[in-house]
């Protein structure tokens, strides 16, 4: 039996778009459905406020401003939070406020690539796995199961070691690393999904392998695969932020997140803005991803709760 | 022309239950093994026995869902091929769950318009709007509701659905695989009424599978009773209902409910589970719950005997059809 959650038991309010939809000719589709609940889930709505947020920040912010991450004004080292400096100076005298919008734009496109990698490898991976199910089933998620016994971090860590780092070969490294997930998923649901009446239905009446797969399967996955890349995107961007923060990551004077808190670790005790700064921008960002892939799964996929 | 539109001779299918290390089978599930019907022009034929006794797995082995392991298909005289190519203009399927059966992603509208957009049956949009609407009203849906997701009709009308999408490129037998089981009672008249009607109309030829035999009497007339694989008996309706010969249909009889207090039937009950298909009894499949089982049952497997117009399965069955062992 599944496990009942509150969402279960939600009284059926009907919204003024439902009411339309029942009234009207159209009705309400799958994701017009799902964004009137996502609507109503506040913590989830704050997160994707805070992301859209960050994205406009992080493409506009920097266009704005006239001096560019990379300026050093020696003389102004190590200034706190002023009007001119919102978030003080570094050790070089290098704005924070801008170095720390340019770390935004490094982490948000980590976690796009991430998810496209993860999307585009995953999806193709698994889909084909499951629905060609038997022996190409078996073969190809074995080598799924042995990769993903080794932990993530630790093949991104050798492979950024064997790799030079920077921001390309990170991409690189996330892109082998986090699809395995998307895969186990993918396969999962088409797996059990292919044996469904309405699939069988779609064979009876004669739909091709092709249509099957994207007019059946793969819409009725969706749910889960938007919520498993939601879960991916803040993993990816902390992994880059952990990366950058040892030394594996981006190199100077690219400006990411992980860049700047290892430099304020360095300078802790004399200018701890200098570390407090990129470390909220981190965590602020981690917890709107995961506010809204928390509401996402609600919304798209509650069996996946646990 | 054939008298006998569809005829299904020897047909098996075995799954593989367990397969070993290196992907070789271990074990082998016999979920239909042998089983011979013919089911004529216009005609609804029964096909009941126990849940996993192998009654869907017939059904999808006939329509070509799955591959057969023995055993050939017939339509009109036709030997039908399976490797995934489809008799759909001949053979459609009504399924089981109505929940399960309808793509929850797409509108009423596609999923019975998808039949015609697979076989290119319109010319224009308006055409097919036209045969998606004449096909809800046909199954006593409204067509205002095309446009509709599966998740806003209540289980009788998904199940209309279903019947919409098997009728949309005009089939001539179509396979109800339990297309009642999952309705309340009251609903079920109603759907097993609406497939008469449309038999009626339509000149359809039904396979009705069903669990019991409460409901089947009023639209098959003829009965076939499967267990674990195989069929054990087929008659007339009337013959079976008044007569049963095989103890398995007995037993199925006396299960279901009759609204008489003063009733004195004997009941059968059966004891025990249908016995695993991967495994089956020796001799006669049903010694292991047959109450008059003697040891020839346990030692010999019996043939179908043709006593007149009903076919019958069972050692204690003379050839005259005189039933060897005391009702007790
Ligand atoms: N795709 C399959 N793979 C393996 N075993 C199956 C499959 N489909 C059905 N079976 C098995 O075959 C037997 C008959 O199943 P089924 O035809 O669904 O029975 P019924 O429809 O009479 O309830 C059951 O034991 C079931 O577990
Ligand atoms: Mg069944």
């Amino acid at each position: 039996m599944a496990e009942l959650a509150k969402i279960d038991f939600e009284p059926l309010v009907r919204s003024a778009e439902h009411i339309q939809a029942e009234n009207g000719e159209a009705a309400l589709g799958y994701w017009q459905d799902a964004w009137i609940r996502l609507k109503r889930d506040k913590v989830a709505m704050l997160g994707l406020g805070t992301i859209i947020f960050l994205l406009i920040v992080a493409i506009f912010g920097p266009m704005l401003s006239s001096v560019s991450y990379a300026d050093q004004t020696l003389a102004a080292a190590n200034q706190g939070p002023s009007a001119a400096h919102w978030f003080g100076t570094d050790n070089l005298g290098r704005d924070l406020f801008i170095r720390v919008l340019y770390g935004a734009r490094i982490s948000l496109s980590i976690g796009i690539v991430a998810s496209l990698l993860n999307f585009l490898i995953g999806v193709t991976y698994g889909g084909i796995a499951g629905f060609m199910g038997g022996r190409v089933d078996r073969i190809m998620m074995n080598i799924v199961d042995v990769l993903y016994s080794i932990p993530v971090l630790l093949y991104v860590i050798l492979l950024m070691v064997v790799l030079k780092p920077g921001l390309t070969n990170i991409f690189i490294a996330l892109g082998i690393g986090y699809w395995l997930q998307m895969a186990r998923i993918v396969r999962g649901q088409i797996l059990s999904m292919k044996e469904q009446e309405f699939v069988l239905a779609a064979r009876t009446i004669g739909a091709s392998r092709r249509r099957i797969l994207i007019k059946h399967l793969i819409p009725n996955a969706i749910g889960a695969i938007v919520v498993t890349l939601s879960l991916c995107i803040p993993d990816a961007i902390f992994t880059e932020a952990f990366l950058s923060f040892i030394g594996l990551g981006v190199s100077a004077p690219m400006a990411s997140w992980g860049v700047l808190a290892s430099e304020g670790v360095t300078s802790l005790k004399a200018y701890p803005f200098q570390l407090f700064f990129p470390a909220i921008a981190i965590s602020v960002t981690m917890l709107a991803f995961n506010f809204l892939s928390d509401g996402l799964r609600d919304v798209l996929d509650p069996k996946m709760r646990r | 022309m054939a008298e006998n539109l569809l005829e299904v001779k020897n047909l098996k299918k075995h799954f593989v239950a367990e397969r070993n290390f290196w992907g070789k089978p271990k074990a082998i599930l016999k979920a239909v093994d042998g089983v011979s019907f013919d089911i004529r022009k216009g005609e609804t034929l029964g096909l009941v026995g126990e849940s996993g006794c192998g009654k869907s797995t017939t059904g999808r082995t006939v329509i070509g869902l799955y591959e057969p392991t023995e055993g050939e298909v017939y339509f009109d005289g036709e030997k039908l091929n399976s490797d995934g190519n489809f008799a759909d203009e001949k053979i459609q399927m009504i399924f089981q769950d109505p929940y399960a059966c309808l793509n929850p992603r797409m509108t009423v509208g596609d999923i019975i318009g998808e039949p015609l957009d697979i076989h290119h049956v319109y010319n224009s949009k308006q055409e097919r709007m036209a045969r998606v609407y004449e096909l809800l009203n046909l199954v006593g849906l409204n067509p205002e509701q095309a446009n509709r997701f599966p998740h806003e009709f209540s289980g009788g009308q998904r199940q209309r659905i279903g019947i919409a999408r098997a009728l949309a490129i005009n089939p001539k037998i179509i396979i109800c695989d339990e297309p009642i089981s999952a309705l309340d009672v009251s609903i079920q008249a109603q759907v097993v009424n609406l497939l008469s009607k449309l038999q009626r109309e339509l000149g359809l030829t039904y396979l009705f599978i069903a669990h019991d035999l409460a409901m089947v009497r009023y639209i098959s007339q003829r009965v076939a009773v499967m267990y674990l694989g195989k069929i054990v008996e087929l008659a007339a309706t009337e013959d079976l209902y008044e007569l049963p010969l095989h103890p398995y249909t007995q037993a199925l009889l006396s299960a279901i409910p009759v609204p008489d207090p003063d009733d004195k039937q004997e009941r059968i009950h059966l004891e025990g589970e249908l016995p695993s298909p991967v495994n089956p009894p020796q001799g006669c499949r049903f010694c292991t719950r047959c109450p008059y089982a003697r040891d020839i049952c346990r030692e010999q497997e019996p043939v179908m005997k043709t006593i007149g117009s009903r076919q019958v399965a069972c050692h204690l069955v003379d050839k005259d059809g005189k039933r060897l062992y005391a009702m007790n």
